[in-house]
């Protein structure tokens, strides 16, 4: 068809054929854009995690890979049944596993509203700044959100050493006389992972924020109501889409951290991240470490259901 | 029940032929249009001929938009049938329908020229590199933009990337073109101006041009024949004159223009007048339709129709009342009047402004009495 | 909303960006440090650069890194604006629910649980087809390809929703097929969308720790994984160099993509100029 003069001494049923054809190409070239990601995602996203939950279903054996095979499960008897479940009654019976994720949500949670308590002003900040300075600001914020995280983590260990700035700073100030422990605790914890998040809770807020209609604060001031009083009943609950999103994005990551309680934490801080690295690698017990990501997984179902809900809404809006 | 008036005589000198053995260009028969429950276009039909300048008239959702989509092959009808030039186009994708569209924002491509922008389509045609360049300067001259070939859309006017967006569409030389709101993104002034311009193109041309607009004023300058839409439905189809001075019933006599309503009861019938009794009083209507005595009818009366005086009308007609001035809304030649009669229903009369204050014999003013009267043949009959 | 930031607002701001950066400056300030104790100060010098040119498995962590970043970023901005385009443009199609959620998923998914599923997933594709027979870098590219893609399939669907299918529907109305459509206006108007997400599938490979020491096998060390067996001992002057070389890098990087889209805000001005100029 890319020459109607030529196409008009075609007769029609050869016509038709070609458009048949053409239309069965241009159909399976949508198929094919579907297809690749889809299958990509389907093969390596989705069928790892199914065999994840098989192995949480095996038992230990020493061998390489240190796991029972499916086979074996699948013809096997009662007795076996019940051997594969000790995994996750091994979890559930061992207080400390129990104790890990209890602290891992708390660290997560505390964290989440810390990165709220600085992030909301700064994304608000930058959305109340000149239009020169507001795509710098956001520019400065995005930048670190480029360089490598695992530097950044690091960058606290050397403020936080004994022998560290912080440290070094307060003694030569003469505010203390020996350094205070703040490398390998639970402090260092929340500061690594506020500091290292930070950008994640203030883009989606700024997103939300731009879109916020800045002559609502006006009409609200217009019709007698203070800077507070705007802020709780206009601004406030205009974001809560972007405080949810920025949130979700925080909390769910964290809770799963593996480097900032390795490196900032040390042996102190026990987060299921660490612990189930730990369980692979050094324990080599992988029906156990399957079992923890499975548990794990199960515990943030629900967050990410909503973060995925609010991003299908976020999409619909626009 | 009132049925349509003939169409009068004018329209046909105004109108294109629209010969009864010529196969209409594009006919829709009974098309439907769902999205999930909402019924966008319900059960449409419609012939619109070779050369015509055809509106499409609605609010928002009233399903012009969906349909103009569906000339285009954007939207698949839900049932029904679009044909153009004798071809079923239900299976024909929007590339190869012998339509071009010219989108309400245009649609034109910011990473092309306007040179470019307007030979894309041709190339999709396959045309040879001179006929391109060719008729690339026939269209640019026709739109009066031969200097601006280079340009990207970005570094254009509004008004010059509206002429950009027409040229895009009419180089392809299509049998329908189909404009969406095609001077919504300009100034007044600018709209006003531009009206002619399509006007003359399309006459230049001789392309049949389907327009989308929501603007009463915009359809009636352009169009030979206008179809109001409501609710998915075709209210009424004529020309310009016949649905202003015929409107069918009360929503068209009130979505066009505005329209003074009465309703009421025949009481007498003869060659070819009516007495109707409404709550303003009895009055004469002229017609030539047939109504029985006692059939309950509406009458529309346009406020530009009204003639209104301080002193009585010389010749007393049978259509005259007596009233007050309630309110004025002055517009410098015209002045809307708000006139409250005897049984308290007010009326709106428009009546052009031909003396200054100074003059009191004749200036009307808050408060004054004055007399109202109107043709007998000024009333509009009107069902529903 | 702006130019009226109020007092509270601006210390915050203040507060916010010395928090962030100030870190990362000391970081750099001490990769010149002469000391061999990281935290004391011994004057200016860049003997740690020296030692970290000298050190093999370094440079061989690095080009490993970028070979795997490289192919990363291509492929998953492929599949991504693929992905991208099947959720935006192509309505409703079969499990296309699955299909948005697994496109989200790899967002938030800790990476840990990411990390071990493709460990698991790798050894049993091997134990059943023999393949892959050792663990390095297809396996980390393939790991990095599988999340990256749903951060570049983020970008574009933000650009292709913010596009609108006008255009599209412009161009398939003057006769484009949809592959043309595809080719000749969508790809175009996707370029911004496209270079920002390949550059974001690049600096993330680079940056991963956690997935790649779970997928990686013996000998095959990527940058984050070399750093992190170094610092987990403790702070090192080589490794603050190392730092500051490639943060500089990442900076350099995206600052030329800063000032691309910057010179595109500049031309936009004078277009809009331009537009506004009256007819000759």
């Amino acid at each position: 068809m890319t020459d109607i003069g030529v196409f008009k001494v075609i007769p029609p049923r050869i016509r038709l054929a070609w458009t048949r054809f053409a239309g069965s190409i241009q159909s399976s070239w949508k198929t094919l854009v579907i297809w690749t990601p889809f299958f990509w995602l389907l093969i390596f996203f989705l069928a790892p995690f199914f065999i994840v939950a098989k192995i949480s279903l095996a038992e230990l054996v020493i061998a390489s890979p240190p796991f029972s095979n499916m086979v074996q499960w699948v013809d096997g008897s009662v007795v076996t049944i019940r051997l594969v479940f000790d995994n996750f009654i091994y979890i559930f019976e061992d207080p400390l596993y129990a104790r890990t994720y209890v602290n891992s949500l708390k660290i997560a949670s505390i964290s989440t509203v810390f990165c709220l308590l600085v992030g909301y002003p700064v994304a608000y900040g930058i959305i109340r700044s000149g239009p020169v300075a507001k795509p710098l600001l956001l520019f400065a914020i995005i930048l670190p959100f480029w360089t490598s995280f695992l530097l950044r983590v690091y960058a606290w260990m050397g403020l936080l050493a004994d022998q560290g700035t912080i440290n070094s700073l307060l003694i030569s100030l003469g505010l203390i006389e020996t350094p205070i422990q703040m490398l390998y605790t639970e402090f260092a914890v929340y500061v690594g992972i506020v500091y290292t998040y930070l950008p994640f809770m203030i883009l989606p807020l700024y997103a939300n924020m731009e879109k916020l209609d800045s002559t609502l604060n006006e009409a609200a001031a217009d019709l007698g109501s203070g800077p507070i009083n705007t802020f709780f009943k206009i601004t406030l609950p205009l974001t809560a889409p972007g405080i949810i999103a920025g949130s979700l994005l925080v909390f769910i990551p964290a809770t799963g951290e593996y480097v900032i309680p390795d490196l900032l934490g040390g042996g102190n801080v026990q987060m299921i991240g660490r612990l189930l690295y730990n369980e692979f690698a050094r324990n080599v017990d992988w029906p156990v470490a399957s079992a923890v990501a499975i548990v794990l997984l199960l515990l943030l179902v629900l967050p990410m259901a909503v973060y995925q809900h609010y991003q299908a809404k976020s999409s619909e809006d626009t | 029940m009132v049925n349509k008036p003939p169409a009068p005589e004018q329209s046909k000198e105004q109108g294109p032929s629209q010969d009864a053995d010529q196969e209409p260009l594009l006919q829709i028969r009974a098309v439907i249009k769902k999205f999930g429950d909402f019924t966008a276009v319900n059960d449409v039909n419609l012939d619109i001929h070779k050369g015509e300048l055809f509106c499409l008239l609605g609010g928002s959702g009233c399903g012009k938009t969906t349909l103009l989509r569906m000339l285009a092959g954007f939207e698949a009808p839900s049932s029904g049938k679009i044909i153009i030039d004798g071809k079923d186009m239900s299976d024909v994708p929007p590339y190869e329908r012998p339509t071009n569209m010219m989108f309400q924002n245009y649609a034109l491509f910011p990473h092309m020229s306007v040179e470019k922008n307007i030979s894309f389509g041709l190339q999709q045609d396959g045309f040879s590199k001179s006929e391109i360049s060719d008729r690339i300067d026939d269209i640019l001259r026709l739109v009066e933009l031969r200097d601006y070939k280079k340009r990207r859309p970005q570094q254009l006017s509004g008004g010059q990337r509206q002429r950009v967006a027409l040229a895009r569409a009419l180089v392809k030389e299509p049998k329908l073109l189909l404009l969406d709101e095609p001077l919504g993104a300009l100034d007044k002034k600018l709209r006003e101006q531009t009206q002619f311009e399509l006007m003359n193109i399309q006459d230049k041309v001789g392309v049949t041009f389907v327009v989308v607009t929501h603007d009463q004023e915009e359809a009636m300058t352009l169009s030979t024949r206008i179809a109001v839409m409501d609710k998915g439905k075709f209210v009424q189809i004529g020309t310009p004159t016949e649905i202003y001075e015929f409107p069918e019933n009360r929503f068209i006599a009130d979505f066009i223009g505005s329209a003074n309503i009465f309703e009421g009861k025949v009481i007498e019938t003869s060659v070819n007048h009516l007495r109707i009794k409404t709550e303003i009083g009895d009055f004469d209507v002229e017609h030539n339709i047939e109504v029985s005595k006692g059939s309950h009818v509406y009458i529309g009366l346009r406020p530009e129709k009204i003639h209104l005086s301080k002193q009585a009308p010389e010749k007393k007609t049978e259509n005259q009342t007596l009233g007050v001035i309630d309110d004025i809304g002055y517009l410098g030649n015209t002045s809307r009047y708000k006139v409250r009669l005897e049984s308290g229903r007010i009326i709106d009369v428009t009546a052009p402004n031909q003396v200054r204050p100074k003059n009191r014999t004749h200036h009307i003013t808050w408060e004054d009495n004055v007399y109202i009267h109107w043709d007998a043949s000024s009333s509009m009959l009107l069902n529903k | 909303m702006h130019g009226e930031r109020s007092r509270f607002l601006s210390i915050m701001l203040f507060v916010g960006f010395t928090f962030l950066y100030v870190p990362i400056i000391l970081l750099i300030i001490y990769s010149f440090n002469y000391s061999k104790l990281v935290p004391v100060w011994g004057g200016w010098s860049t003997r740690w650069y020296g030692v970290l040119f000298e050190s093999p498995d370094v440079w061989d962590a690095v080009l490993l890194s970028l070979k795997i970043a490289v192919v990363n970023a291509t492929f998953a901005t492929i599949l991504g604006t693929l992905a991208g385009l099947a959720m935006v443009r192509f309505g409703r199609f079969r499990g296309r629910t699955l299909f948005g959620g697994m496109l989200v998923a790899p967002l938030v998914m800790p990476e840990v649980i990411t990390g071990l599923s493709l460990l698991v997933f790798f050894i049993s594709l091997k134990q059943l087809f023999g393949w892959p027979t050792e663990r390095g870098f297809t396996t980390i590219t393939i790991a990095h390809i599988t999340f990256s893609l749903a951060y570049v399939a983020v970008i574009i669907q933000a650009r292709l929703t913010g596009m609108g299918n006008n255009l599209e529907e412009a161009a398939a109305d003057l006769g484009a097929k949809p592959f043309k459509v595809m080719t000749k206006i969508t790809i175009p108007m996707l370029a911004p969308g496209l270079l920002s997400g390949w550059l974001l599938a690049f600096t993330l490979s680079l940056d991963d720790l956690v997935i790649a020491s779970f997928v990686t096998g013996p000998g095959s060390n990527t940058l984050p994984i070399l750093i992190f067996s170094r610092i987990r001992l403790g702070l090192r002057p080589d490794i603050n160099a190392l730092a500051t070389i490639i943060i500089l890098f990442v900076a350099v990087l995206v600052a030329i993509a800063a000032v691309i889209l910057f010179r595109q805000q500049k031309r936009d001005l004078l277009d809009q100029k331009m537009a506004r100029m009256p007819e000759v």
